[in-house]
């Protein structure tokens, strides 16, 4: 049997998809600038798996997209011929509210399984910047917001996940319980992998009660000591605060934002009371209020061609960070805003379209010898191709864990045909 | 299952190893005499037993990694054990390998409370974290219930859950990086956060299949300013776990919900005279920890549930001293069955918490029709059930019928979209149920993983999955004896 051709593709993936599921690749379909030649539309995981077979067969490189929103993430894959796209592989398949678990296919709207599950006074823990994420993608990314101090990320919300391998095989890992052992756990696997390993296609998540009431209690802490100062307060608390956030303007002003969270006409007094504790020890002005700020759970990057830069760091030390942060942001001629998770040390970062590339790619070397001690690193988020040439946006990473993360591209995606070179190492 | 006589040591390929070893390690701790290694051939499930080839007790990450590399060259298999405490036989030894013992590595290395983390090594107990720090105002929140005896590094090999991992999440939640020598001796850091592949979370959990823990930085979680713990009876699990519901549904995250039925309030009594309601045929331990005003408000509503639901009597801790006597009773529970039973089977199934008063009845009525008397406690707020399966040893096919019992008990937990574990992990125990609860091309993915960290399964081999899978092979069905069994290099069951 002669091997199939690339010209009979369409007609392949129309075959086994339906003709209407197939088209040619547009200008905008691109990926990072990597322009793929077809797009599929698939609703769910039979037809991923109908669409991963033939292009297993044709030897197709191939990226998954739901709402497109993160397609620039990472660094931009080296080639692309097929573009997965799931974001018609929309619905809830079970909300079991009684035991706090949903179960969603992976091209819905992290916004609709909120509407739903806030129905029933629960809530999916990942308060995501960008609301029309799908959570295929929001998975992939690894993406969260402030909630992540309670509650963690992506990976320790996902209890189930299905994901299609490249050689089209449908695969299960966890379950719908969310104490469960058995076996090993994928889904933190394929949380953060960027559509390297497989495609996701089903998750299912554990739930939280909504909490009747929140208030939020801001402190202005410009200077380095002073920031120093309120971080301590916070966590010596034992007011239990759900998020810890910080943002840092690019004029340098540096408001620390907690969150609490409880039942209704309690919380504003725990508020006023962390209020007074906070501002006693710090001798300073703490507000109570009953709505987030206006930078609240948003990225310092927006949705345009800003760059965004993720830093993560040790909690304590975080005012030293911003501090030389932004002295090397100076000295590149960069306008760098932070902001992110404080309590548990993650800073996204913000630097405005069309920053000179050269600029931007200094500035990253800068960050990450200021992000040096183990377990701290700076990755760029998104940027155009002018600065992902120029620096890695993954950074180094040691040998001994760069050839186990090979390995594991290898045994899942041993063609690399899953959005090569989108990811840490070249992968 | 596997069997083994000590002599089996003269292998050759374990002479070298020894030899390495012996380069290394001080005397006393490399361990080749029958009777001391017979010490060692079993964990917490000590029906199974398999006397290992050579035992060692390194105290260094330097010479777990010569030991590692030894067995690496030689081709020879190892497995790790911390205190022994697994109860799946995750830590069972192989006749032909190293057993790597990390009790001789309890050292807490580093307590960093700015940044709200510890560095211990693997074979600290699992309490010993929480006191070093206690007195600070901060805990390790993964509690097991055998914490007082428990390692570290076996609550990352088997992602250790506990009574309070309803609220706080399981021992993956807390750990933030480990030290790892992989099976072909590398030693690598794996950092949460760190670019790449996510592979501090496919280690933990995997078993000590991955590879060899030598440090462990954990999550210092800050003590709640209050905690209420409140015991309730119930003529039945049915009332019971009715409350559970209600408690759950109304938004409220317990940081414990526990239940045991009549039988095991029986046997606890007996143990330890805990002296829980009279005439209960359930009992609810529940606990609330946080703000105090957030648990005074949210106890009087979990109380409000009990009585809702029939409870009969109900009892608030007043003070630490109460708070442990009603813990006492749950967390003897296990080794109090041995009170009224000359054997007895743990189970681990998980099942979704709204299938509880199906399941419970489904229990009953398999445990009526076969004579078999089962005991159930459980972590209710997880669907996490513990039926502890009873029998005479000394009786013919009793232990026979009890394995029936407990078998069809997983195959209900699957059958209601649950686990076959939830906190004991797989071990050597339930591999042979890992195929009633995933298809063959799911194992196949997860034993991917395995085929990355190492390649010719020699890390805790025989564990975990049903067949191994021969890395580096078309996927594809497997025909006749698998090559890594034929070179005695890892088990079927």
């Amino acid at each position: 049997m002669a091997l199939p051709t690339k010209n009979s593709v369409p007609d392949a993936l129309g075959a086994a998809l339906g003709t209407d599921r197939v088209r040619a690749a547009a200008e905008t379909d691109s990926v990072g600038g990597a322009a793929p030649s077809w797009v599929a539309t698939v609703d769910g995981t039979e037809q991923v798996s109908a669409a991963m077979r033939v292009a297993a067969e044709h030897e197709l490189r191939v990226v998954a997209t739901g709402s497109g929103s993160k397609l620039d993430w990472g660094a931009p894959p080296r080639e692309v011929d097929l573009l997965v796209d799931l974001s018609a592989a929309d619905g809830i398949v079970e909300h079991a509210a009684g035991d706090l678990v949903v179960h969603a296919k992976a091209g819905t709207s992290l916004r609709r399984v909120q509407e739903q599950v806030a129905q029933s006074g629960q809530q999916l823990s990942i308060e995501h910047p960008l609301p029309n994420a799908t959570l295929g993608g929001i998975v992939a990314t690894g993406a969260a917001g402030p909630s992540r101090h309670l509650h963690g990320t992506v990976r320790d919300l996902l209890i189930g996940i299905t994901v299609v391998r490249p050689d089209g095989v449908v695969t299960r890992a966890g379950g719908k319980v969310v104490k469960n052992v058995a076996g090993y756990d994928l889904g933190k696997l394929y949380s953060g992998s960027y559509g390297t390993l497989g495609v996701i296609t089903e998750t299912i998540f554990r739930l939280h009660p909504l909490a009747a009431e929140r208030r939020w209690i801001s402190v202005d802490a410009d200077e380095p000591a002073m920031l120093d100062a309120v971080l301590r307060a916070f966590k010596r608390t034992q007011a239990m605060p759900t998020a810890v956030e910080l943002d840092r303007t690019l004029d340098g002003r540096t408001t620390v934002c907690a969150q609490l969270e409880g039942r209704a006409d309690a919380t504003h007094e725990r508020a006023l009371t962390l209020s007074e504790l906070v501002g006693g020890e710090t001798g300073t002005n703490v507000d109570v209020h009953d709505d987030p700020p206006a930078w609240w759970g948003h990225y310092p990057h927006g949705t345009g061609d800003d760059i965004g830069l993720r830093l993560t760091v040790r909690p304590a030390s975080i005012p030293g960070v911003i501090s030389r942060a932004s002295e090397a942001a100076q000295r590149s001629g960069v306008k760098l805003s932070l902001r992110g998770a404080a309590g548990v040390g993650v800073l996204d970062g913000g630097i405005p379209a069309g920053t000179d590339p050269d600029a931007v790619a200094e500035l990253v070397s800068a960050l990450r010898t200021v992000t040096a001690a183990p377990g701290e690193n700076t990755v760029i988020v998104r940027a155009p191709r002018a600065v992902t040439a120029t620096v890695d946006p993954w950074g180094p990473v040691p040998s001994g864990v760069l050839t186990l993360l090979k390995n594991t591209k290898a045994q899942f995606d041993p063609e690399h045909r899953l959005a090569p070179g989108r990811f840490v190492g070249g992968i | 299952m596997q069997s083994a006589s000590p002599e089996a040591v003269a292998a050759p390929q374990i002479a070298g190893v020894v030899e390495r070893c012996h380069e290394v390690l001080a005397p006393e701790c490399v361990i080749t005499d029958p009777q001391q290694r017979r010490t060692y051939e079993c964990d917490g499930l000590a029906s199974y037993k398999v006397v290992p080839a050579l035992v060692v007790l390194p105290e260094t990450t330097a010479q777990v990694r010569a030991v590692v590399t030894a067995c690496a060259d030689a081709g020879v298999p190892f497995v790790a054990r911390g205190s022994g405490t697994g109860l799946s036989g995750g830590a069972l030894p192989h006749a032909e390998g190293v057993l790597i013992v990390t009790s001789k590595m309890r050292s807490i290395l580093d307590i960093d409370l700015a940044n709200e983390r510890a560095v211990v090594q693997p074979g600290v107990i699992n309490l010993d974290v929480s006191k070093a720090v206690a007195s600070d105002g901060y805990y390790f929140a993964p509690d097991p219930s055998s914490q007082q005896v428990c390692s570290v590094g076996g609550n990352v090999a088997e992602n250790s859950g506990g009574a309070h991992c309803l609220k706080y999440g399981f021992t993956s939640n807390h750990i933030l990086a480990v030290d790892v020598v992989t099976p072909d001796g590398e030693l690598v850091e794996l950092h949460a956060g760190t670019p790449g592949y996510d592979l501090l979370g496919a280690f933990v959990g995997s078993e000590g299949t991955l590879g060899v823990v030598t440090s462990i930085t954990v999550r210092l979680l800050r003590k709640p300013e209050t905690v209420q713990t409140l015991l309730a009876g119930f003529p039945s699990t049915d009332e019971a776990g009715g409350a559970v519901s209600a408690i759950i549904s109304a938004g409220v995250t317990p940081a414990a919900i526990e239940m045991m039925d009549a039988l095991s309030i029986e046997a606890a009594e007996q143990a330890v005279q805990c002296g829980y309601p009279h005439g209960a045929g359930a009992v609810l331990v529940i606990e609330l920890d946080g703000p105090a005003t957030e648990v005074e408000h949210t106890f009087a509503e979990v109380e409000r549930h009990c009585g809702d639901h029939g409870a009969f009597e109900i009892r608030v801790a007043a003070d630490d001293h109460e708070r442990a006597m009603i813990w006492k009773g749950r967390k003897s529970a296990f080794a109090a069955v041995g009170r009224i039973s000359p054997a007895y089977i743990v189970q681990d199934g998980v099942i979704p918490r709204t299938s509880l008063p199906e399941v419970l009845s489904r229990i009953a009525r398999l445990s009526a029709d076969s004579g078999v008397r089962v005991a159930n406690v459980f972590h209710a707020g997880d669907g996490n059930l513990h039926p502890l399966v009873l029998f005479d040893d000394s009786e013919d096919g009793a232990e026979q019928r009890a394995e029936q019992v407990s078998g069809a008990i997983l195959d209900l937990c699957i059958e209601q979209g649950g686990s076959i574990t939830g906190e004991h992990g797989v071990g050597a125990d339930k591999v042979r149920y890992m195929g009633r609860m995933f298809t063959d091309e799911d194992l196949d993915t997860m034993q991917r993983v395995r085929c990355a960290f190492d390649p010719r399964g020699l890390c805790n081999p025989g564990k975990l999955f049903p067949t191994p899978r021969l890395c580096g092979e078309v996927p594809g069905p497997r025909r006749g004896v698998h090559p890594l069994t034929e070179a005695g290099l890892a088990d079927q069951f």
